[in-house]
């Protein structure tokens, strides 16, 4: 493999580890890690093509790395606790100049511990939850600033600022580089998942773009659903929510037209979904349920299986996914789970048995102009055969919406009703 | 760092009562007997309060707080700890926690 590649691969395999190990070296100082990590790259990219790759890149970047934050520490005079712990590791590194051929990693035991610390700190609920889910796939996903920016649409200075920001906040604020005791591991569990999940639904659907999907994202939010079942493998959540994204994730193909249009479930073809995804998700799905009893992400990977598994739209067991949704709506209350109950229900028991829940939820202050309910009140008006209520529902929905691939989609439906009242 | 705010409209009666009062005086006992506290007071409210600024060479004093807001500085305590999430801790536990707010910040250190 050339150089080039060599260290292209090396930072995004290897990064997050050496990244993970360094900050525990240095004391949680993420920002004085991260710094030292891309001046690694940096000495990589100079004398690999004339020394050759080395046998283990992430041992002779750790090596590296250390050598520089001792630099960068000795510049800013701060000799304190963190230069004498790396001095002392250092010692063990040995003198030569550049690291050896040989060098080895630590063992895989403090790798995993390093990298789990570094998620904790990542999603520490002390940082903003934008700076959460951008630090946690920057450090963890082995991203470049600029990708990262793209993943996010925001601009590289933008992300690159609240990065910094972040990783300050860190370091100042003492937020702790470690596990968290048990008394707090739960509930900073939960947090961490929530923030992978976040980086899944950011991936799946733009709320404000142009393109529905961002795959990229949606990639990097499994790498990190796999990371975390690798790291909590006795979490039942983690293995939930890994295969709640594998199997929402296996329709990806199917989800848009050549256009870029949004294809709902009834119309997309089936053909097109991905039966390894459906697999390995079914495979993380039942880990998870011989863990505990169903959580939240749990309940909708089972939902999401249910459709993956049913040959046809008319071939899903809706009783099922009606059942489902009611579990979920008792652990987990949200508009979107109470929506899609209501339209699971309509699909067993009919148009108007779904509408009487819609309408029940539609006094509801807080759901007011909420898009998916009054699409949803669109489509069950249509199935019931009231025209005209339905394309003045439609109009409404239309009229909420801020996204330009659900407003085209959502007119196509209305379009489609219209002809029906032809 | 933990400076204690609230809205003293938003405090419930019994605030001022002997009992929750006892409350207080129980938490700095327990960050005494946890060897946390460095120190702590209430403050008056804020229209016994002051400001001060040099401007153009010439003291300015002003009646009042710096910022009129609704929710008020009522006191602090200067704590040492080991992370963050043992200073969340002890301002989670505060007496006041459920109709005021704790602000947790870490003092500068200057090497």
């Amino acid at each position: 493999m050339r150089p080039r590649e060599a260290l292209d691969r090396a930072a995004r395999d290897d990064g997050p580890g050496v990244l993970a190990t360094l900050t525990r070296h240095l004391g949680g100082d993420l920002a004085l890690a991260e710094d030292a990590l891309q001046d690694a790259y940096a000495v990589a990219l100079a004398t690999w093509p004339r020394d050759g790759v080395p046998d283990v890149p992430a041992a002779w970047l750790t090596v590296t790395a250390r050598r520089r934050a001792i630099d960068r520490l000795r510049r800013t005079r701060a000799l304190d606790e963190r230069i004498r712990t790396l001095e002392a590791i250092a010692r063990r590194d040995g003198s030569a100049a550049t690291p050896p051929h040989h060098a080895a990693m630590d063992d895989d035991s403090s790798l995993t511990d390093d990298r789990l610390r570094l998620l904790f700190a990542c999603c520490h609920p002390s940082l903003s939850l934008p700076a959460r889910v951008a630090l946690t796939v920057k450090s963890l996903g082995g991203l470049s600033t600029a990708q990262t920016a793209r993943a996010f649409l925001v601009p590289e200075s933008t992300m690159a600022a609240r990065l910094m920001r972040a990783r300050r906040k860190i370091a100042t604020a003492g937020i702790p580089f470690r596990v968290p005791p048990d008394e707090l591991l739960d509930e900073r569990m939960r947090g961490v998942l929530a923030v992978v999940y976040l980086v899944f639904t950011e991936g799946h659907t733009a709320s404000d773009g142009v393109e529905l999907t961002r795959p990229d994202l949606c990639a990097e939010a499994i790498r990190l659903g796999r990371l975390l079942v690798q790291l909590m493998p006795d979490d039942a959540e983690a293995h939930g929510l890994l295969a709640l994204m594998l199997l929402t994730d296996a329709r990806r193909d199917a989800r848009t037209g050549p256009d870029g249009e949004m294809i709902d479930l009834a119309h997309q073809d089936r053909a097109l979904w991905d039966p390894e995804a459906i697999a390995e998700g079914s495979r993380a799905l039942e880990r998870s349920l011989r863990l505990d009893e169903p959580g939240p992400y749990a309940l909708q990977a089972g939902i999401a299986l249910c459709h993956d598994r049913a040959r046809s739209f008319g071939a899903t067991d809706w009783g099922w996914i009606a059942s489902l949704y009611g579990e979920l709506q008792r652990v987990a209350p949200t508009p979107v789970v109470a929506v899609n109950r209501a339209v699971a229900v309509s699909f067993a028991d009919g148009p108007e048995a779904g509408l009487a829940l819609l309408d029940a939820l539609a006094g509801e202050r807080a759901l007011r102009g909420y898009v998916p309910l009054l699409a949803a009140r669109a489509d069950l008006l249509r199935r019931a055969g009231r025209v005209e209520a339905a394309d003045a529902a439609y109009a409404q929905a239309i009229s909420c919406s801020a996204n330009v691939a659900q407003r085209a989609d959502l007119s196509r439906r209305r379009r489609r009703s219209r002809r029906g009242l032809g | 760092m933990l400076l204690i705010y609230g809205d003293p409209s938003e405090a419930p009666p019994e605030s001022q009562s002997q009992e929750h009062m006892q409350r207080w005086f129980d938490y700095t006992n327990e960050l005494q007997a946890a060897g946390a506290m460095k120190a702590g007071d209430a403050l008056q409210m804020p229209d016994t309060a002051t400001t001060v600024r040099a401007r153009n060479g010439e003291t300015l004093l002003t009646d009042g707080p710096f910022a009129e807001t609704k929710e008020i500085l009522g006191g602090f305590y200067l704590i040492d700890v080991e992370d963050l999430d043992t200073a969340l801790g002890w301002a989670a536990k505060m007496p006041n926690i459920e109709y005021g707010s704790v602000e947790v910040r870490p003092v500068m250190t200057f090497d």
